[in-house]
C-alpha cells in the first residue's frame, strides 16, 4: 500500500516534471468587486479584458498555457486576504490583477509579498501602493490618488478655479484624496476655503451642497467615488450650483459614473482619466470586441488597464519561461520596456509605478455628443514624465530607504 | 441676523427645511411598513428592494415605453403592487400562522435576490433620470434655493401619508381592516373576504414603496443597491415611532429627517448615525415606541 502510494507520487511528480518541459504554466487571479458599487469600474468587465489579453497573447504558439480565474472580494479587506492565501497556497495562483478598492488591495500587495507571487493593481486608487506599502511583487498599473489631485487639481486652478470646497467621503481614501489634491491647490496658489466630511454611502447631500453654496468657493471638489459623487453631482444640479458659477471638480469620476449621471447632468465636468475608450483605433476595436460580452456598456480604464497590465505580464514570462518567482518576474517587467495597443509605449519604475501619459478630459453637452459613449473631450494630455508622483516624493522603502 | 449655536439662522432655517424633505421620504417608506406590519404582521423586509424596483420602473417606462414622470408615478406603483400581491400569494399567505420571524427571513431573501437579478442586468453603477420639466428650476427663499422639485416632493407626500392615515383610521373600509387584523374570524362571520383584504393591503404597501422610489428616481441616483442603503434608516423609523402605528411612522418619519437635516450642520459625520442612538434611547424608554400600544 505504501509502495503503491509512493509510486503515484514518484508517477505525478514525473508527470507535472514533463508538462513543464513542455509548457510554461501560468494561472491568472482576477479578484475584483463582482457584486456591488465598483462592478461596473472592474468587476466582469475586468475578467474579459484579462481574457482578452491571453487571447491576444497567443500563449500556446509561445510554449505557454494560461489560466484565469475570479472571485469576488465583496469590498472587505479580510475576504480579500483569504481569498488571494487560498489562491497561492493551494489553487496555484501565480498573478492576482485588478483589485478595486484600496482597503482590500493593500491586504492583497501584503499576502502576495510574504507569497512572493504577483501583483498587479489595475482598480485600487491609493498612491501608497507605491508609496509606504511599496512592494517588490506589486505594480500599480493604471492611476492612483496622487495622479487624480494632480491633473484635475492643477488644471482647475490653473484656468481659474483657484478657491475650493471640498465634499470628503469620510474614509482613508477620501481623505487621501482631500489631502492630495489641497497640497496641489496651495502649491498651485489657489485657497482652500472650507470642507465637509460625509458619510460613506449619503443618499441626500443637499445640506453638504448648500454648505458649498454658501462658501461661495469657485470649485467644489468631490472626494469621493461612485454613488456618493452621482448623488452629489445629480443634487448639485438641482440646486443650481452649476448655474450658480460653482463647478464640480470630480477627483474620482469613471466613465459608468457619466453614464449612469446622463450628459444633461454631467455635461462641464472636468476629470483626469488614463485611458479613453474613443481616443484611438486600437482602443475602438478593443472597446468592440469588449462589447461582445458586455452590451451597452463601455470599459472603463481600469478594465483596459488590466488587459495591459497582463500583457506585460506574459511577455516578463515568456521571456524568463517561469511564472514561479514572483520577484523575479516583477524585476523582468521593469526592467523591460512596456508596449501595448491600449497604453501604447511605457516604463514601470523601481517603486513599482507603472508610467504613462494621463488626460484631462471635459464632459461633452448632449449636443455635442454623437453616439453612445460619446462623453468626453480632451482638454489636456499631461505627459508621462509629470503625471504620476516624483519617485524622490514616494516615501518607497525599496528606493528611499 | 441672529445665530443659534454659531449657525446664521439663515442657514438653519434651510438646512430644516432640507430635513423635512428627507423626512418625506422616510415618512413614505415608514408608512409602508407600518401598513403591512400593523394589517399582516410581517416585517417586510423587501420593501428597499421594491422601493428601488419602483424608481426602476420609472426608468424603464421612459426609456423603452416613452411615459413620462406624471404617468409613471401613477403606473409604477400599480405594476410594483401587482408583484407584490403575487409575493403575497405565492409565499407570505403560508406563513401567516408563523412567527412574525419567518417572515422576516423570506422577504430579506426575496430582497437580495430581486437585488441581485437587478445588478446583474443593469450593473451596479445606476441609471440617468431627470427632474421632470414643469418642475425644473426654483425659486429663491431668502434664505435658501429651494428647487421646484423638493418642493413637490414634500407637498405631494404630505398629501399621500394624510390620505392613506384617513383612510385606514378613519373610513368604513379602514375599521374593517383593522378588525380584520384584531379578530379575523369574526370579522369573517360577517361575510368579509379577508384574505383577499389582506392581499390587497400588502400591494398597496408595496406601491407606496414604489411611489416612493419614483419620486426618488430625479434626485437620488437610480441604482440597484438604493434601497438597501435607506430601509435599514427606514426600519428604525418605524421602531421609534412604535411597530405598527401609522401616524407615528408618519410623524417620526419627518421629525427624524429634520434631525438627521440639523446633524449635518453640526456634526456631518454623525448624521447616518443619529437616528440609531435616537432608536436606541426610544427602545430603553419607550420599548413599545413613541406612538406604540405597549403590548
Amino acid at each position: 500500500m505504501r509502495l503503491a502510494g509512493s509510486l503515484a507520487v514518484a508517477l505525478a511528480a514525473l508527470i507535472s516534471t514533463a508538462a513543464q518541459a513542455q509548457d510554461t504554466v501560468v494561472k491568472l487571479g482576477v479578484l475584483s468587486d463582482m457584486s456591488s458599487l465598483y462592478s461596473d469600474v472592474g468587476g466582469p468587465g475586468s475578467v474579459i479584458a484579462a481574457k482578452m489579453a491571453v487571447d491576444d497573447f497567443n500563449p500556446a504558439a509561445k510554449g505557454m498555457k494560461v489560466e484565469i480565474v475570479s472571485a469576488d472580494h465583496q469590498n472587505k479587506p479580510d475576504i480579500g486576504a483569504n481569498v488571494a492565501r487560498q489562491w497561492f497556497d493551494v489553487d496555484h495562483v501565480d498573478v492576482i490583477v485588478d483589485v478595486p478598492n484600496s482597503g482590500v488591495a493593500l491586504a492583497v500587495n501584503e499576502v502576495t509579498r510574504e507569497k512572493n507571487k504577483v501583483f498587479l493593481v489595475s482598480g485600487a486608487a491609493a498612491s501608497d501602493l507605491t508609496g509606504p506599502k511599496c512592494s517588490p511583487n506589486t505594480i500599480h498599473w493604471t492611476y492612483d490618488t496622487w495622479m487624480l489631485a494632480n491633473g484635475t487639481g492643477k488644471a482647475l486652478v490653473k484656468t481659474g478655479g483657484d478657491t475650493w470646497f471640498f465634499l470628503t467621503a469620510d474614509y482613508a481614501f477620501g481623505h487621501a484624496l482631500e489631502r492630495d489634491t489641497t497640497a496641489v491647490v496651495l502649491a498651485n496658489g489657489g485657497k482652500v476655503l472650507g470642507s465637509v466630511s460625509h458619510p460613506l454611502n449619503s443618499n441626500d447631500f443637499s445640506s453638504f451642497l448648500l454648505q458649498a453654496q454658501a462658501s461661495k468657493a469657485k470649485i467644489i471638489g468631490l472626494a469621493n467615488a461612485g454613488g456618493d459623487t452621482i448623488n452629489a453631482i445629480k443634487q448639485g444640479a438641482e440646486f443650481g450650483i452649476v448655474a450658480g458659477g460653482q463647478h464640480f471638480a470630480g477627483l474620482l469620476v469613471f466613465i459608468s459614473d457619466v453614464n449612469a449621471l446622463g450628459l444633461k447632468t454631467a455635461q462641464g465636468l472636468v476629470l483626469t482619466e488614463t485611458w479613453y475608450w474613443d481616443m484611438t483605433d486600437a482602443n475602438r476595436a478593443f472597446t468592440k470586441r469588449w462589447q461582445v460580452e458586455r452590451a451597452g456598456k463601455f470599459p472603463t480604464m481600469v478594465q483596459a488597464g488590466v488587459y495591459s497590465a497582463v500583457t506585460h505580464y506574459l511577455k516578463a514570462v515568456a521571456a524568463l519561461k517561469s511564472a514561479a518567482d514572483g520577484k523575479a518576474v516583477v524585476a523582468k517587467m521593469k526592467e523591460m520596456p512596456t508596449d501595448d495597443p491600449l497604453f501604447g509605449k511605457g516604463t514601470i519604475r523601481a517603486d513599482g509605478r507603472k508610467i504613462h501619459p494621463a488626460y484631462l478630459f471635459e464632459v461633452k453637452t448632449p449636443a455635442e455628443s454623437k453616439y453612445p459613449g460619446d462623453d468626453y473631450k480632451l482638454r489636456a494630455t499631461i505627459p508621462a514624465d509629470e503625471a504620476f508622483r516624483p519617485m524622490k516624493d514616494d516615501s518607497c522603502p525599496m528606493v528611499n530607504g | 441676523m441672529f445665530e443659534i449655536f454659531g449657525i446664521p439662522s439663515q442657514a438653519l432655517f434651510g438646512q430644516l427645511l432640507l430635513g423635512l424633505i428627507n423626512g418625506s421620504f422616510y415618512a413614505l417608506l415608514s408608512l409602508g411598513l407600518a401598513v403591512i406590519f400593523g394589517m399582516l404582521n410581517i416585517i417586510n423586509f423587501t420593501h428597499g428592494a421594491q422601493y428601488m424596483m419602483g424608481a426602476f420602473a420609472a426608468y424603464l417606462l421612459l426609456q423603452y415605453v416613452g411615459l413620462d414622470y406624471w404617468v409613471a408615478l401613477v403606473i409604477a406603483p400599480i405594476l410594483i403592487g401587482a408583484t407584490g400581491i403575487l409575493i403575497e400569494r405565492l409565499f407570505l399567505q403560508h406563513l401567516r400562522k408563523l412567527d412574525p420571524l419567518y417572515g422576516l427571513l423570506l422577504t430579506f431573501g426575496l430582497a437580495l435576490v430581486i437585488e441581485g437579478l437587478f445588478r446583474n442586468y443593469y450593473g451596479s453603477s445606476g441609471m440617468p433620470y431627470q427632474v421632470p420639466e414643469s418642475l425644473q428650476g426654483g425659486r429663491n427663499l431668502g434664505f435658501m434655493f429651494l428647487p421646484n422639485y423638493r418642493a413637490w416632493v414634500i407637498v405631494f407626500s404630505l398629501v399621500v401619508c394624510f390620505a392613506t392615515w384617513f383612510a385606514i383610521e378613519r373610513t368604513r373600509l379602514g375599521s374593517y381592516l383593522r378588525a380584520a387584523t384584531e379578530n379575523p374570524t369574526l370579522v369573517r362571520a360577517f361575510g368579509i373576504n379577508v384574505p383577499r383584504m389582506v392581499t390587497l393591503t400588502y400591494g398597496f404597501g408595496v406601491g407606496l414603496a414604489a411611489l416612493a422610489g419614483v419620486m426618488a428616481a430625479p434626485i437620488y441616483n437610480v441604482s440597484p443597491q438604493m434601497g438597501s442603503d435607506l430601509i435599514i434608516v427606514v426600519f428604525a423609523v418605524v421602531v421609534i415611532g412604535g411597530m405598527g402605528s401609522i401616524m407615528g411612522a408618519i410623524v417620526t418619519g419627518f421629525v427624524l429627517g429634520i434631525v438627521e437635516g440639523l446633524t449635518k450642520v453640526f456634526f456631518p459625520e454623525a448624521s447616518n448615525t443619529v437616528i440609531f442612538v435616537i432608536m436606541v434611547i426610544v427602545l430603553l424608554i419607550r420599548p413599545a415606541g413613541l406612538f406604540g400600544r405597549s403590548a
